[in-house]
């Protein structure tokens, strides 16, 4: 397929990776001469210097001739011309960045109105992920799918857990509840577990399990939680404004710190129950002013990734339950997990699991497409729901004698609205959906693609 | 260095290069001649152990990081390992008795140069003179490139670009396609029509398969090896136009043919490059016509024939001749001469300086002379409209100076044979730029044959250095491409 992507940013710069890592024709399309050097340096994909909102511009890209337009710059009034110029010029699909909270509400009506196939929004994604985590501090990420009522959570295990040194096949004896590890990262790697895999200490857990259990899970995993009840948000920008408005509504108490006045004056003005600090979060001392200590969570939102880190560091070191960090460059999350971060969430990441799966959809006019699509394990891994057709092989066959790829585990089954965490006597059958964990490097397009 | 993946590239071109000889192998079949049948298999059985050898101990284990200097450095050891095996059939059929003179050939052939040091062509065989010519077909547009079009996705994005950026000629290398496989098809499929129509032209003249088989690829490629011992001389006029008419269409960058399947004629009408191409072609046709008049008693067609082909054929570095042009009045010469130096466009399958690094040269000249005058005024530099990177103008200051560096050396290392001057200048020329003949003793009725082997060296290195422009071969000579650190 050939992709069209304007931006070459933090977000367009992940899309370039992955769609051209998956075998689109890409064409990049920016303004900035250097960054498009990187690109044309790193990876497969033409590059054109200019303006994407202009036809000269997208001619030269050959908009037509191109089947994906994704306008995925800073600026939402630009991505927004974009499509429409594009739409215009031929018939191509177009997915807009639009992130102005100012526009969440009219959403719906943009898209139908101006056409757009879809549109991202990186940072209410990430809101989204954090008000997920501080509703159930224990998990390190969590991962939705079949409509909410399966997750894929991630845990650590710490020292002294009892889930050090237990082969995992007595891992539902031990929880009490049906769960099942979809995959495993140690150090640097990571395993799709079999049954006799034996967990240790600092390993990374991802656990497949109903929405439902969650709770019921960590309490018998013997894991202490608090319900967070305060929150303190450092970096007061769009991703801020989104939190706190779901907090707020569950009643959490939010405080932000914010440098800049004017934003602080927006920002009390749209909340007035949160209390808005007008300081440098990243002194030490106005975060022990603000009472650090008696908080039940941070979360780290300022531009700069470096402010972030520090700031978590501190908050974890003086003893805060929760930490969430956001952080937009990935390559060093390595690093980070044992430096003692707790949750890390990534803006440019969330959207462009959202585009994959679209591409991937779009890809398949067959429609054995990709229902959900959630990269774990800090894009190590990928965990996909397909809907199953009558077109797939090995329905209503036991597990256990279904051949599948190698690094390919199927972690749940969602039969007539239930949920099954499958063994090797389950099966499957035309109409259920099924979650796919894979650390393969090619991507699945269709479900027929994970058996031999 | 990443030597593995310089090495698994080279192993397929290997094996590639030793597919390429079966034609020749079949036609030393159907001659009998045993000598060539004998040595044609046993070079196609080295190049193929070669290549299997090279595959299975660079195999690749683990992920390797590529930068700019793995792409230079596997052109330049590519071309120089398909050079050497490649001219083993001539050596060893012995129909070049000595392996410096089959060097030459070979290296020749692979640059598209067609400087020889045969003095009786005709008396090669078909077997040897099939591969003579196609080696040119092969590196006119490059097999690595070719490597690119045929296996998909088999190596890194960053690696591939660099390797297309040594070995396609020219300041900068613009994708047709967004990824670098579908570009190489494409310039492989224009490349692969535009020599069959060449074919079928002469054909259409009355030329026998083989000779226009392998007069296209001479012409295709740029490059210049005759299957006669006069060349073209005794060529119909109609073959002779022919010729000169394709000499110059495979001298335009391909990204022009690209432009016109798409219909963007506009854009190639406006194509600055292909207007300088074309107005220096005019130019010097017109000139030279009028000066070789008298010589041929005022027959203007005559001479204008001549002096196109001759025109075309220096300009686009390919080198067939219809006349000897050494016979022509100096200010013919003199022509020809600067003609050599200029080149043909760049992304073409000509050598030379190339009209796009003339243009940005020209453009950058009266910039300065602008700037001298108004210190103050901000001025870019404007090819087709579009604002030239700073950093391509600068490479090609850089490269213009290598290049007269290295003909400089050249020219007075290779003057210690004891030829006159305009000899040895030309034969530089003739060799850095991938022509083939030059004037005086090496002039279009003569050949190389005279020089001492270590002119011959020199010039054969000066053929490899014309076609990679310059710099992939001297990494090689750099002690950082060999350091384990970075």
């Amino acid at each position: 397929m050939k992709i069209i992507i304007v931006g070459d940013g933090k977000v367009g710069l992940a899309l370039t990776r992955q769609l051209s890592h998956e075998g689109h024709d890409i064409v990049v399309i920016d303004n900035n001469p250097r960054a498009l050097e990187q690109s044309a340096e790193s990876f497969d994909v033409m590059v054109v210097n200019g303006n994407g909102a202009s036809m000269a511009t997208l001619h030269q890209a050959g908009v037509g001739s191109a089947d994906l337009l994704i306008a995925a710059t800073s600026a939402d009034e630009i991505n927004l011309l974009c499509c429409l110029t594009a739409q215009k010029m031929s018939h191509v699909h177009t997915i807009a960045r639009i992130q102005n909270p100012e526009y969440t509400d009219q959403l719906v009506q943009m898209r139908e109105e101006l056409g757009l196939s879809m549109t991202i929004n990186p940072e209410l994604a990430v809101a989204r992920e954090i008000f997920h985590l501080l509703q159930l501090p224990s998990f390190l990420k969590r991962d939705s799918f079949a409509k909410g009522k399966v997750e894929i959570v991630e845990l650590k295990v710490m020292p002294g857990s009892p889930l050090c040194g237990i082969p995992l096949h007595q891992l539902p004896a031990l929880a009490r509840v049906k769960v099942l590890v979809c995959a495993v990262e140690r150090k640097d790697d990571v395993f799709i577990p079999r049954g006799d895999f034996v967990l240790k200490e600092g390993d990374h857990i991802y656990v497949t399990a109903q929405a439902s259990i969650l709770a019921t899970l960590v309490e018998n995993l013997g894991i202490v939680t608090h319900k967070i009840r305060c929150v303190m948000l450092v970096g007061g920008g769009h991703i801020a404004q989104y939190l706190a408005a779901m907090l707020i509504n569950i009643d959490v108490r939010v405080k932000i710190i914010e440098k800049n006045p004017g934003r602080c004056i927006q920002l009390a003005e749209l909340f007035p129950d949160v209390s808005v600090v007008e300081a440098d979060g990243s002194l030490q001392q106005v975060l022990l002013d603000e009472g650090l200590e008696s908080i039940d969570a941070v979360v780290t939102l300022t531009g700069m990734d470096e402010e972030n880190l520090v700031i978590s560091m501190y908050a974890n070191h003086a003893g805060v339950s929760k930490v969430v960090t956001k952080i937009n460059r990935l390559e060093y999350t390595g690093v980070f997990s044992d430096m003692g971060i707790g949750s890390i969430v990534s803006p440019k990441e969330l959207c462009t699991t959202d585009i994959v799966r679209y591409v991937r959809a779009m890809h398949n006019t067959a429609g054995s497409g990709v229902l959900t699509l959630h990269r774990i394990v800090n894009g190590k891994a990928e965990a996909l729901e397909f809907l199953v057709h009558t077109s797939c092989r090995y329905r209503d066959t036991p597990l256990k004698n279904v051949r599948l790829r190698e690094n390919v585990l199927i972690s749940c089954i969602t039969h007539n609205g239930r949920t099954i965490i499958p063994d090797g006597d389950s099966s499957f059958t035309a109409g259920d959906t099924i979650i796919v964990v894979t650390t393969s490097e090619r991507p699945f397009n269709r479900l027929n693609d994970i058996f031999i | 260095m990443n030597i593995k993946l310089a090495g698994r590239l080279i192993g397929a071109l290997l094996a590639l290069e030793a597919l390429f000889m079966l034609p020749s192998l079949g036609l030393a079949l159907a001659d009998r001649e045993r000598p060539v049948i004998i040595s044609f298999l046993v070079t196609m059985g080295l190049l193929l152990s070669l290549g299997v050898l090279l595959r299975v101990i660079c195999r690749n284990n683990a992920p390797e990081p590529s930068y700019t200097r793995e792409g230079m450095v596997t052109v330049a050891l590519s071309w120089i390992v398909m050079s050497v095996l490649g001219c083993l059939p001539f050596r060893l059929s012995g129909a070049i008795p000595r392996f410096i003179d089959a060097l030459f050939e070979m290296v020749s052939g692979f640059t598209t140069t067609g400087a020889s040091i045969l003095t009786d062509v005709e008396g090669l065989g078909r077997a040897l003179l099939y591969w003579r010519s196609f080696s040119h077909w092969l590196g006119g547009m490059g097999m690595l490139v070719f490597i690119l079009a045929v296996i998909p996705g088999s190596q890194q994005a960053g690696f591939n670009l660099n390797l297309m950026r040594a070995e396609s000629p020219g300041p900068s290398v613009s994708k047709l396609t967004p990824r670098m496989g579908q570009t190489a098809k494409v310039l492989y499929l224009l490349y692969f029509l535009l020599t069959v129509l060449c074919v079928l032209f002469l054909l259409a003249g009355g030329m026998p398969l083989f000779d226009s088989l392998c007069t296209a690829f001479g012409t295709a490629g740029t490059g210049g090896f005759g299957i006669k011992n006069d060349s073209l001389a005794s060529c119909s006029p109609y073959i002779q136009n022919v010729v000169t008419i394709f000499m110059a269409l495979f001298g335009i960058n391909f990204s022009v043919f690209y432009l016109l399947l798409l219909r963007k004629f506009s854009e190639v009408l406006a194509d600055e490059e292909l207007r300088l191409y074309i107005g220096v072609f005019g130019g010097a046709t017109v000139l030279i016509t009028v000066n070789i008049l008298p010589l041929y008693g005022g027959r203007i067609l005559e001479s204008l024939r001549h002096a196109a082909f001759q025109v075309s054929s220096i300009m686009t570095t390919t080198g067939f001749c219809t006349a000897d042009f050494d016979l022509w009045p100096s200010f013919s010469k003199s022509i020809l001469l600067v003609l050599m130096i200029l080149g043909a466009c760049a992304g073409s399958t000509g050598g030379g300086l190339k009209m796009a690094r003339l243009l940005l040269l020209i453009k950058e000249l009266l910039r300065n002379i602008r700037r001298t005058l108004r210190p103050r005024s901000v001025q870019v530099v404007r090819v087709n409209s579009h604002a030239t990177d700073e950093n391509v103008i600068k490479n090609t200051n850089a490269y213009l100076a290598a290049y007269c560096v290295i003909i400089m050396v050249s020219f007075v290392l290779i003057s210690l044979d004891g030829y006159p001057i305009e000899t040895n200048f030309s034969a530089v020329l003739a060799c850095f730029n991938n022509i083939g003949p030059g004037f005086g003793a090496v002039g279009p009725t003569a050949n190389y044959s005279g020089f001492s082997d270590f002119s011959k060296a020199i010039l054969t290195a000066d053929m490899l250095l014309g076609r990679l422009e310059i710099f992939p071969i001297l990494t090689l000579f750099s002690r950082y491409t060999w350091s384990r650190k970075r």
